[in-house]
């Protein structure tokens, strides 16, 4: 196991990648459909990277995947299109945005139920303390005279 | 022979970790004193014989010494000096090595410094961190001897790789690990806590210094990496989600809740349950953060020579201090009285609606980083979780933490005035909305960048009113407002300072909607306009350094006919690795802008692959966490908290006059 990453270590420090993320030759004549193949390319995945999108990886795969995302776009595609093909070919991996699905929806809720959760714990020990804490006794004549006499004393 | 004796000078400190990992805990649990005041003098010669250890592998690089295996693969002799000593943390072990050394200092400046608290406390402190010491340097001696010799030296070295090869290895990497190991004191001083089972606030008034010694330094660090990654990436973004990333977050956001929530535990005696667990929270995801980078179960830019076998070691010092301080905690916790009564408005609450956000977050984090993993093991799909996910999930979370703030401050403890906060703040809200629709028709641009803009105006302002209020109470002469600035706690105008400086950040965040950038293949003598700036190609040309040959870009930048700047990104060639490296051109303008320019190789034709991006404000992203980080110190320096306070008592003193107050 450790070999195998040494050697794929090796092979990705020695490859001399001297290519910009996107390049300039790639850029769509259309600004519009240019826009659209940023913002989708900036939510898929380099399959080679460690933890880039495509759109800011210059891995040669990654430049293929943006020339690919750029044909379909000209081929008249919707973004979902775009999206719905390139999944069909590589798989949810390259979504950086995980689906919706039975496989995620843990992912997706687990921080709104927390949330829900722990504040209904803080408000169930508030509602608790409060009952506990009761309204203090009032205090009783002797008790109010010595306080009369302690403030009276304090302040000349 | 000097290799060897740091080597050895690891060895004894092993030793002295394990001595007073067991002696002082004994005579605390026993009430033996003998053995309780071992640990301050185990503490102080086991940092000493660590950075004995330290110095020697620092020596080692220094002297370009290629028998020994670390200095062989990561060093080189045409290395510049700075990447010399910082070489030293650039790779797995002199990494480690630089923890271990961190996590001793921790211990001999309690030792030293921490005169003030009880001598059994101070001894359980001290105890629970020789056993985090040992763990850490048996993990080092054992599978990552950075000491390790060649048979036959080699001549020369593979050098450090080149990515590493920036100032911002000599900065980033000991910020960070000041505060993550930085967390690992305030664990000790959970732990200690519940073995000897007073937990009051008392306790909180020890700890809080080192927790806002260490979130202090966790805040510096991840900035640091940040703007390290902004600007040698190449593609000029700044915080990009990746699991060592989030790593470094987590612990930050527990140590953010921890930080405000033992504010109530000194003050109120109230949260301390909550407290103490936050206090092993932040160091556990310390030491996930650890595991995660260190093991390679994730990949990611950090993830230098990791090693599955390192990683099974770390998990098994991981899962020994969470779950044995968890069950510590379990045994403890439910004989702890609560303290203090708070009305569900109150200073108090607005801390448990800040922890209730943080640790949400928090968690959000945690679940985001490890839900790919689990997912896999469990059923064997591979999904991504990238920053889309993080944002949709992030910015709800946050967008009321940065309302609620201002009104926190403004509470009253026991019992506060909401209505009365909101009243009081409306100048904030005028000026946030203001600000926004300035911002708007200003910039035009994505409405949500203006109106973050606006929410970052209102938590600038609405930070010092709490301040502002307390100056201009009543007769608010001008000598009369000096003499309470000077006078006010520092710790209050720390709190705003980092209240701002997180206002600052967001105003800088907002700013990247407004940013622009232009790709171009870009010829010597064409101009390219960006924004408010016209940038000139002059020449393409290479240059010669120390250990890298490189190819210059040499650009002008004039804004309206004036020269704004010259700038010179470039493309570094290291010849040891082989490897290219993009130096990217950065340029400060007004008010935190950049101009950002990153360049790629020349084609056929002389043109340049050319980047180029104007991004107003940015700075301020790095700038606010500058000011939170200036709060923190305030607030650390407040006389209430400082940490040598207790030696105003020397030995042999005059007793003070009658009449003269003794506090503070």
């Amino acid at each position: 196991m450790r070999y195998v990453l040494q050697i794929v270590l090796a092979l990705v420090l020695l490859s001399p990648t001297v290519a910009l993320a996107v390049q300039p030759d790639e850029l769509l004549s259309d600004p519009k459909l240019e826009q659209r193949a940023r913002n989708i390319s900036s939510g898929l995945r380099c399959l080679v990277c460690q933890n880039q999108s495509i759109d800011d990886s210059d891995a040669p795969l990654a430049k293929d995947l943006r020339v690919l995302v750029r044909d379909r776009l000209k081929a008249g595609d919707s973004d979902e299109q775009v999206l719905r093909f390139v999944v069909s070919r590589y798989g949810d991996f390259i979504l950086l945005k995980p689906p919706f699905n039975v496989q995620t929806v843990l992912l997706w809720t687990l921080p709104g139920l927390i949330l829900l959760a722990a504040g209904g714990v803080i408000l169930f020990n508030i509602r608790r303390r409060r009952t506990a804490a009761a309204v203090p006794k009032p205090l009783n004549e002797a008790e109010t005279a010595a306080l009369r006499d302690i403030l009276e004393q304090r302040t000349p | 022979m000097i290799v060897e004796i740091g080597h050895y000078a690891l060895v004894l400190a092993f030793a002295l970790a394990i001595i007073q990992a067991i002696l002082p805990l004994w005579g605390v649990l026993r009430g033996e004193a003998g053995l309780i005041r071992i640990a301050p003098s185990t503490a102080i010669v086991q940092c000493l014989f660590v950075a004995l250890s330290y110095a020697a592998l620092t020596w080692a690089y220094l002297a370009s010494d290629f028998s020994v295996l670390n200095v062989f693969e990561n060093s080189h002799s045409d290395k510049p000096l700075i990447y010399k000593i910082s070489g030293v943390w650039g790779n797995h072990e002199g990494s480690m090595l630089l923890w271990i050394f961190i996590l001793v200092l921790f211990g001999a400046l309690v030792a030293l410094f921490a005169r003030r608290m009880p001598e059994d406390l101070t001894a359980a402190v001290l105890a629970v961190q020789a056993w985090i010491s040992s763990a850490f340097i048996l993990f080092v001696l054992l599978t990552s001897n950075p000491f390790a010799r060649i048979a036959n030296a080699p001549i020369e070295g593979r050098d450090l790789n080149p990515i590493l090869q920036d100032p911002g290895l000599a900065i980033h990497p000991p910020l960070l690990y000041v505060g993550y190991v930085g967390f690992s004191l305030t664990f000790s001083f959970a732990a200690a806590a519940l073995i000897i089972g007073r937990i009051d606030a008392m306790w909180a008034r020890f700890a809080r210094p080192w927790i806002l010694l260490a979130w202090i330094f966790l805040t510096l660090g991840i900035a640091m990496g940040s703007y390290w990654a902004y600007y040698t990436l190449g593609w000029g973004g700044f915080w990009f989600w990746d699991p060592v990333e989030n790593a470094s977050l987590m612990p930050w956001l527990a140590g953010t809740a921890l930080l405000h929530s033992v504010i109530v535990m000194e003050k109120r005696d109230a949260l301390k349950v909550w407290t103490i667990f936050l206090a092993i929270l932040a160091f556990s995801l310390s030491l996930l953060g650890t595991f995660l980078v260190r093991s390679g179960v994730l990949t990611s830019v950090h993830a230098f020579a990791s090693d599955p076998q390192r990683g099974v070691f770390i998990l098994a010092i991981l899962m020994f201090f969470i779950g044995g301080s968890l069950l510590l905690f379990a045994l403890r916790a439910p004989g702890l009285r609560t303290g203090g009564l708070f009305a569900p408005i109150s200073r108090e609450s607005s801390l448990v609606l800040n922890n209730l956000f943080l640790t949400t977050s928090c968690a959000t984090v945690f679940v985001g980083t490890l839900y790919p993993l689990a997912l896999e093991a469990v059923t064997g799909a591979k999904i991504s979780v990238g920053p889309p996910f993080f944002n949709y999930t992030f910015v709800p979370l946050f967008i009321p933490i940065f309302i609620a703030m201002p009104f926190g401050q403004m509470l009253a403890w026991k019992r506060g005035d909401l209505y009365g906060a909101a009243q009081r703040l409306t100048v904030a809200f005028a000026a946030g909305a203001l600000a926004a629709l300035v911002l708007f028709a200003m910039r035009g641009g994505p409405w949500l960048a203006a109106v973050v803009g606006g929410l970052a105006i209102y938590l600038i302002f609405g930070s010092f009113f709490d301040v502002a209020g307390r100056l201009f109470a009543r007769d608010a002469t001008a000598r009369n407002v000096w003499n309470r600035a000077i006078g006010m706690p520092r710790a209050a105008w720390g709190a705003a300072i980092a209240h701002a400086g997180v206002g600052v950040t967001l105003f800088g965040l907002a700013a990247t909607g407004w940013g622009v950038e232009k790709i171009a293949a870009f010829k010597p003598g064409q101009t390219l306009q960006v924004g408010p700036f016209s940038i000139t190609l002059d020449k393409v040309s290479p240059r010669q350094g120390p250990n890298y040959r490189e190819t210059v870009a040499y650009m002008t930048v004039r804004e309206g006919g004036r020269i704004v700047a010259q700038m010179q990104p470039s493309r570094r060639f290291f010849t040891a690795r082989r490897m290219t490296t993009s130096q990217a051109g950065l340029h400060t303008v007004a008010l935190g802008g950049h101009i950002h320019i990153v360049i790629s190789e020349q084609d056929k034709s002389g043109a340049l692959d050319t980047r180029v991006y104007w991004k107003p404000y940015v700075s301020l992203i790095w700038l606010g966490a500058g000011f939170m980080a200036l709060g923190g110190g305030l607030s650390m320096s407040d006389r209430r908290l400082r940490i040598a306070a207790g030696r105003r008592k020397e030995p042999g003193g005059r007793p003070l006059p009658d009449g003269v107050p003794a506090a503070e």
